[in-house]
């Protein structure tokens, strides 16, 4: 029996990867929403009004693209728009050559893991050190992030000290004060020898051009803070209008994302350093990075536009749980990453179709969502759009034959007395893989098609 | 969250969807249904035509095959009465799927009519009817898994309401009662590692508390977890909400099935 490729996955995921991912996503949900039940008399009305916030603006950005975009000139910043990863890649690299820099030092984002932004610098004879520590052990192991908060949730301590010791950052030893400690040595040297500096955005506010980074490192701070040029790459539906909005969504963001009121760093970047200012980049650069995003406003799947990337539906998520990100064979797993990473494929489509069909359709996602998007429908509407476009899906059943029984109440009465041939047979002889799947891990009821409708006419009238 | 819009009841007469689930194995889950709303003094309605709500074709994307099977369901159940469900996931078809698939549709304004006046069974006593509390005896511990499909209606806290009111009755909360117990229709057969698996920690966290009961208003969800633990050689007794009911009218302990 051929199954989906993330149930594959799943099976022969190494038991002590899940427990890893299992724990810590378990332990954060459970304080974030301690944290926000604690705190706020209604969560829930505050995750409607942030997405309102979101949805308005992703379907604004025709006029909020160009505010943002005179607000940002007007303050000093340079403003470059990429059609596709490769014209953001391209345009990173344009930059750097044209100031003669060689070395780039980057804070986390996933946009940069979207448009695989360091191997196309290295590819040209750029370094590009990830500065995060989850990324930095990332790319030192050649590995992919597998959450988009904590990107080496699949990674115990024992296996990060041993990629030290393989990199010359000291002997065996794990502890994770002592992990740090080297980390942090290590990287230190390089900010100071770095000639640009590369962030995100959280968001970016149309009202005055504020860049909004949250970090709990201080990282890229550091990376603004010894470099003369800052490249911020940034997704196009990370817009808002107004500065104020950013109070509930910065609320929202740190607690759905690590349970924390706010995250230790929140940095609000209004533009290159000014004559007055002793330090700071000299050049600032925003790249707004499309790479698909149009296409996606343009489907009746725009509202997953306003995630704000904090990693809860990740968290709550039981397949996740069970699967760990590297399953969703791709830059954005979990549920957001089972709508994102599909649409984002544009006429490719077909390719991640099957991650939309990887949920029970529980909810918990919706639930949690800080920007309350109805992921369940979303996933809902790509499987949709899968069959109708004929995409095969291993071990889902046909459902033709059984719609024909199902509006046909004669047909569906025989099928139900026909059914107890499920009583006398084993269901490995009928023609039913479903049934076999099933059969195989399940004991059946019995079959007693029939029975209701007959006790309901042999009763006495009530 | 859900589109879970209700007409305020009139009469107290109503249709019964018993779903295909009790139509092809779970009869005494029907006849309870009956039971218990004939005990409130409902005149219980059985449209003979009617099939399945239209969920599993919906849920594979297959939403051609879907709306042929709603729009039979739409017919069967016409009239003005509302519609019971002892089923979460199947009234949760009605007043949400459906909704999505018809949005395109002409006849959207039908299926949204037929939405309006379905409940879920545990919603419909308590919050249709106004009975928050139930009469009788049930000498059990008794375990409610809070089925998924009705997150953001009030379901799962009627259900818990009545049953913590039956003499006798005493519940138990299981680790991680939010989480789902890995069925999900067809996702039990196309992801059957990850399905049984998220079915495993469930019956892990159920098993903890050494239920005599494990109670549901969703009978799929006990197809499953029933299902895996009786295979498994470690069985639990399973029972819907409507069961626990009719047997605590009969002043009594759980019946079988």
């Amino acid at each position: 029996m051929k199954f989906q490729p993330i149930d594959q996955f799943a099976a022969t995921l190494p038991p002590d990867k899940r427990a890893s991912v299992y724990q810590s996503t378990k332990a954060t949900h459970e304080k974030r929403t301690k944290l926000l039940f604690d705190q706020f008399a209604d969560p829930n009305r505050l995750r409607e009004i942030a997405g309102g916030i979101k949805q308005h603006a992703i379907e604004n950005l025709d006029t909020l693209l160009p505010r943002v975009e005179a607000k940002l000139k007007a303050n000093g910043v340079r403003v470059h728009w990429a059609a596709t990863a490769d014209s953001a890649c391209a345009t990173v690299l344009g930059i750097m050559r044209a100031r003669g820099a060689t070395r780039m030092v980057k804070a986390k984002t996933m946009v940069s893991e979207e448009i695989e932004l360091a191997p196309y610098l290295e590819k040209h004879g750029m370094e590009a050190l990830e500065t995060d520590l989850g990324e930095f052990i990332v790319q030192i192991d050649h590995d992919h992030p597998s959450h988009i908060v904590r990107p080496i949730i699949h990674k115990n301590r024992r296996e990060i000290a041993t990629s030290f010791e393989r990199e010359g950052l000291g002997a065996y030893d794990d502890d994770p004060g002592t992990i740090t400690r080297r980390a942090r040595h290590f990287l230190r040297h390089k900010y100071l020898a770095a000639d640009v500096g590369l962030t995100g955005a959280n968001f970016i506010s149309a009202e005055s051009g504020r860049i909004v980074l949250v970090t709990n490192e201080g990282n890229s701070r550091f990376c603004l803070a010894a470099t003369k040029c800052h490249i911020a790459l940034v997704g196009i539906e990370k817009v808002v209008a107004r500065d104020r909005d950013l109070a509930l969504l910065l609320n929202l963001l740190g607690r759905s994302a690590t349970a924390q009121e706010l995250t230790a760093y929140t940095e609000f970047i209004s533009g290159p350093k000014a004559a007055a200012q002793p330090d700071g980049p000299e050049e600032m650069h925003v790249i707004f990075v499309d790479n698909g995003r149009t296409e996606v406003l343009a489907s009746e799947c725009r509202e997953i536009l306003r995630c704000i990337r904090c990693g809860a539906c990740l968290n709550v998520c039981p397949v996740y749980r069970q699967v760990s990100g590297h399953g969703y064979r791709s830059v954005y797993p979990g549920p957001v990453g089972a709508v994102l990473s599909p649409l984002l494929l544009g006429k490719k489509f077909p390719q991640k179709a099957d991650l939309a069909k990887a949920s029970s359709l529980c909810g918990a996602c919706h639930e949690v969502c800080p920007v309350n998007i109805p992921i369940p429908d979303l996933l809902l509407r790509l499987r949709h759009r899968a069959k109708e476009e004929s995409v095969p899906s291993p071990g889902t059943p046909p459902m033709g034959a059984w719609a024909l029984l199902a509006s046909q109440p004669t047909a569906w009465k025989a099928a139900l007395a026909g059914g107890r041939v499920l009583n006398y047979l084993p269901a490995k002889l009928l023609p039913v893989p479903a049934l076999h799947t099933w059969a195989a891990t399940h004991t059946l009821p019995p079959w007693r098609g029939g029975e209701f409708r007959k006790w309901l006419r042999q009763r006495p009238k009530p | 969250m859900l589109n879970a819009e209700r007409t305020p009841l009139t009469g107290k007469r109503v249709q019964l969807m018993a779903t295909c689930l009790c139509d092809a194995f779970y009869d005494d889950l029907a006849v309870a249904t009956v039971q218990v709303l004939e005990h409130l003094g409902v005149e219980v309605v059985f449209p003979e035509a009617q099939t399945c709500c239209g969920q599993p074709a919906f849920n594979g994307g297959d939403w051609a095959a879907s709306r042929k099977v709603v729009r039979h369901t739409v017919k069967t159940f016409a009239g003005d009465e509302p519609v019971v469900v002892p089923s979460g996931s199947c009234a949760a078809m009605m007043f949400h799927g459906a909704l999505l698939e018809f949005e395109k549709e002409p006849d959207l304004p039908e299926v949204e009519a037929l939405g309006r006046r379905t409940w879920e069974l545990a919603d419909f006593i308590v919050n249709g009817l106004g009975v928050k509390t139930w009469p009788g005896r049930f000498d059990a511990t008794v375990a409610l898994h809070r089925a998924c499909h009705t997150r953001g209606t009030g379901s799962s806290e009627a259900a818990a309401m009545l049953l913590r009111s039956i003499a006798g009755l005493k519940m138990v909360e299981f680790g991680e009662g939010e989480q789902c117990c890995g069925f999900g229709g067809t996702f039990s057969v196309a992801f059957p590692n990850i399905s049984t698996a998220m079915g495993d920690l469930k019956l892990d966290h159920i098993r903890a508390v050494k239920p005599d009961v494990l109670v549901s208003g969703d009978m799929s969800c006990m197809m499953h977890l029933g299902g895996l633990a009786q295979q498994e050689g470690k069985p639990i007794k399973t029972q819907h909400l409507a069961q626990v009911l009719r047997d605590a009218l009969r002043g009594g302990v759980a019946s079988s099935g």
